[in-house]
């Protein structure tokens, strides 16, 4: 990076103009310490920030800089005051100002934005799971809010943040149907199983089962909207039945530890499996940011058809941020338009982002639990609501956006498309969230100790 | 078909550390009041296995967790969190006196993690772990820049914390076993302190295969740190073990272009011919290597504590300790069985405190700890191969040290020497108070 090149001759032309007895008393280039841990840490592990050896109450600015695959920068930055020992805690110290504010941690890392001048409608996302993503954590002297790059930090620390520990293999499963990704942890198995669907965006998008895999799960990414002209997308039941005995039958896996994991248009999909289908029962279900409303008979539809079949209740926010929540209202109360939530045997976890602009995610829980209730399998379902939260509910500690840009995919439109969401709100739903995942995945998917009496190791 | 019982989860946090961080491991989900057997494995860089190994108990919940369940035996017992990684030894059957020491500083240090069913000493690979992670741990932080330094007439390593510095430095000096050690200063690196790592001991560092180098060797690797761009001039600390911490000692002391702001000595001695140059130092030690009166234990492993003993009266036979100008650590080690570190220490206090300057001296000494002091969690030996510099011979050489307290021992007093580094390199003084940042 060029402006390196020019902090290096900075300082020897200081060196070199100072003569030598009066360099000590202009020393004034000695670095405070900045220490971040762990230095590399996986996407969902906290960090500890410590800055020590500034000058008593001294303003400082942390901040995070992020060059993204797709060439952006990212970054973050909060205002913070040194305590009487001259020591910024990033767990304990309060930023009174920036991208971030209040006692937050991970704030530099989630409340992440384009940096100024950037190309608007950005969504960071990490494609390659095989390599990290680095972040520059520096400290400034004073509350600088723009020009970083233009300054010469105090101190610069390189952090590693993976998708993927240590020992996770990472397989391509290209059978004749099924295109998706296998992640396995390491270690002899058996392990428990999910099938990993994500929304309408389409593609291959990897780094949330590899991370699942770093958490001891078996995880298969699936792409069954493909975003190449020539390969068709795959909505048929019969895809996700495949691609789930891909997982089950995976010589890894324990069989009756299978569960589906579906964001968006991916919940859609596991709630129509969990309530339909006859090859495939899963163990448990999670749910995020989706509907139980599509109609029951047909392949699930493509975002796009639905786009094309109901443009007239697409709304637009005041940035011209196309609002596809409408879409799906009123809750139709035709039960062939939605999936049958009284035949579901196993336990479901919902989280639903009640900012939620781009699906109906509050009102379908709402109408889902009363079908369950009529039911009586109201108790297999676990509900979690975020206000302030918005559609794209993802593994913690990355940034949100509120709108980006989106390819819809048969027409080949670009829209931006509003998901909602408010930066703090919606990074405390993904922390909240994500803790809850795993907890919600591990108590269902190993057998609790009375069930498998017999179980020897 | 029955069901294969699951996996237990093993989790390792951070799974890539440094190689100074603690690491948590716990394992959930097995059957509760269970045997089991924790167990760590090194494939070194040299292709020997190293391992250790843990019992525990799982708890009602069927959890392990290292952090608050006590080893009941194997490698090392008690509450030790760390006990997977500093209690490692050689496999059995593997060959004699080994040493653990990364050369490749630029890859980390892969651990294999496992659990096992009841508590085992042995056979673990003949039989299938119930679970299994990687951690790696690591010398080099993300960041950190490795230079090759072959300028001015010497030979080393330089290591570059991240940022624009400049940065508080330090010379790395290891012991008589020569060669080019970088993982030290990549490690202090990685904590803010450009570290040159010296080659001084190898032959080709002098240009000559019998002589060692002179004093303006050293002197021309401190001007070195001393004029990069990215260092604070007037922030240079000397790190020395063992024989590079004598030779720190006599620099300080003697030299005119050498001013170090603080020095840390490892397992040392000060005592040393003062009038001559390095040569001189070792052509006197070659005389005591191979005379009759070298020790060698039962299982004979050479014993070289004795050799510089008694500590001499004569001034001319050690370092003028009275007339160190600068803050000095001093990491010692009560069972060191190659130095004669407690008696060095004691005989420094007393020069220093008759000289009016003991305010700069801080001892640490530590009981059954041997020589090797190095960064905390990597294995200790208490004996193991050195080859001769000179003569090219190789024997076994006994360090000194017992496993636990040797380790307990590396934990603190890196933890220390890192306070004292940033105490001495890092803290503004008086003089620079007023200045802005």
């Amino acid at each position: 990076m060029s402006t390196t090149v020019h902090m290096l001759w900075g300082v020897k032309d200081i060196r070199v103009l100072n003569s030598s007895s009066t360099l000590s008393s202009t020393m004034a280039t000695i670095s405070p310490l900045l220490s971040v841990k762990p230095t590399r840490g996986l996407v969902d592990e906290k960090i500890q920030i410590i800055v020590r050896n500034v000058p008593p109450r001294f303003p400082v600015t942390l901040h995070s800089l992020f060059h993204s695959e797709d060439k952006d920068y990212w970054e973050a930055f909060g205002h913070y005051t040194s305590d009487n020992r001259g020591t910024v805690t990033g767990t304990a110290h309060a930023s009174v100002g920036g991208t971030y504010e209040g006692t937050e941690p991970m704030g530099l890392l989630w409340s992440m934005h384009p940096a100024p001048g950037s190309r608007t409608g950005l969504r960071l996302r990490k494609m390659n799971v095989l390599t990290p993503m680095v972040v520059h954590i520096s400290v400034y002297s004073g509350h600088v809010t723009e020009g970083f790059s233009k300054q010469s930090p105090l101190a610069t620390v390189d952090i590693e943040r993976w998708y993927l520990a240590p020992g996770v293999r990472r397989i391509d499963i290209r059978d004749e149907e099924v295109k998706g990704t296998l992640f396995i942890p390491p270690g002899p198995g058996p392990f428990p199983g999910v099938l990993d669907l994500w929304g309408g965006g389409g593609g291959l998008v990897e780094y949330r089962s590899a991370l699942l895999a770093s958490h001891g799960f078996v995880s298969m990414a699936l792409e069954y909207i493909s975003t190449e002209k020539n390969r068709a997308s795959n909505l048929h039941i019969k895809y996700f039945e495949k691609a789930f005995r891909i997982v089950q039958e995976h010589p890894l896996v324990m069989k009756d530890s299978v569960a589906l994991f579906g964001l968006s248009l991916g919940t859609s999909i596991t709630l129509h499996m969990a309530a339909y289908s006859k090859a495939v029962s899963p163990r448990c279900c999670v749910c995020v940011s989706g509907s139980h409303v599509q109609p029951i008979n047909s392949p699930f539809k493509d975002v796009s058809e639905k786009f094309q079949e109901n443009r007239h209740k697409i709304r637009f926010d005041e940035e011209g941020g196309v609002i596809w929540k409408d879409i799906m209202l009123p809750i139709p109360t035709d039960p062939g338009l939605k999936v049958d939530m009284g035949r579901i045997k196993c336990p479901v976890i919902l989280i639903v982002g009640e900012d939620d602009q781009n699906l109906a995610a509050v009102e379908s829980a709402e109408d889902l639990t009363q079908m369950m209730r009529a039911a009586g399998n109201e108790h297999l379902l676990t509900t979690f609501r975020y206000p302030g939260a918005g559609h794209l509910i993802e593994p913690p500690y990355t940034p949100h956006v509120r709108a980006s840009k989106f390819m819809v995919h048969q027409t080949g439109e670009k829209v931006t498309m509003l998901w909602g969401g408010y930066p703090k709100p919606h990074a405390s739903a993904q922390e909240d969230s994500w803790e809850k995942i795993l907890r919600f995945l591990q108590q269902h998917l190993y057998p609790s100790q009375d069930s498998v009496p017999k179980a020897k190791l | 078909m029955t069901e294969r019982a699951p996996s237990p989860l093993l989790l390792i946090h951070p799974s890539r550390g440094l190689i100074d961080e603690k690491f948590s491991v716990i394992v959930q989900h097995l059957p509760p009041f269970i045997e089991i057997t924790l167990h760590a494995l090194i494939h070194s860089d040299d292709g020997d296995l190293w391992e250790a190994f843990g019992h525990y108990v799982s708890d009602a919940t069927g959890l392990v967790n290292v952090d608050s369940n006590a080893s009941l035996g194997g490698t090392y017992d008690g509450l030790e969190p760390m006990g997977l990684l500093w209690s490692m030894r050689p496999v059995p059957g593997s060959r004699l006196g080994l040493r653990l020491r990364k050369k490749e500083v630029n890859t980390p240090v892969v651990v294999t993690i496992s659990v096992y069913r009841g508590h085992m000493g042995q056979g673990f690979n003949e039989q299938t772990a119930l679970a299994s992670v990687v951690a790696e741990r690591w010398y080099m932080a993300p960041g950190v820049r490795r230079l090759d330094i072959t300028e001015a007439g010497v030979t080393g390593t330089l290591f570059l914390p991240s940022g624009p510095g400049p940065f508080p430095a330090l010379l790395d000096l290891w012991g008589g076993g020569g060669g080019l050690v970088e993982y030290r200063s990549a490690l202090l690196a990685s904590h803010g302190f450009a570290s040159l790592a010296l080659e001084y001991m190898t032959p080709r560092t002098s240009g000559d295969s019998t002589s060692h180098v002179g004093n303006e060797y050293f002197e021309a690797a401190f001007t070195l740190l001393k004029q990069h761009p990215q260092v604070c001039g007037d922030r240079i600390a000397i790190v020395g073990l063992s024989f590079g911490a004598s030779v720190a000692l006599g620099m300080a002391v003697y030299s005119t272009v050498i001013q170090p702001r603080c020095l840390v000595c490892v397992s040392c001695s000060h005592v040393q011919p003062v009038k001559g140059s390095l040569s001189d130092v070792f052509a006197d030690i070659s005389k005591y290597v191979h005379n009759i009166n070298t020790r060698y234990d039962e299982e004979n492993r050479v014993i070289w504590r004795d050799l510089l003993l008694p500590i001499p009266t004569d001034p001319t036979k050690k370092v003028d300790m009275g007339k160190l100008p600068c803050p000095v650590l001093l990491i010692v080690g009560e069972d060191d069985q190659n130095w004669p570190a407690t008696e060095s220490a004691e005989d420094m206090k007393q020069m220093m405190e008759k000289a009016g300057n003991s305010h700069l001296l801080t001892t640490l000494s530590y009981p059954g700890t041997g020589h090797l002091i190095e960064p905390p969690y990597s294995p200790h030996v208490r004996v193991s191969n050195f080859m001769m510099t000179q003569t090219r011979q190789k024997i076994l050489v006994l360090w000194g040290g017992d496993t636990a307290p040797h380790s307990h021992a590396q934990e603190d007093s890196w933890k220390k020497t890192i306070t004292f580094l940033e105490e001495h390199l890092y803290r503004t003084t008086s003089v620079t108070s007023q200045s802005q940042l």
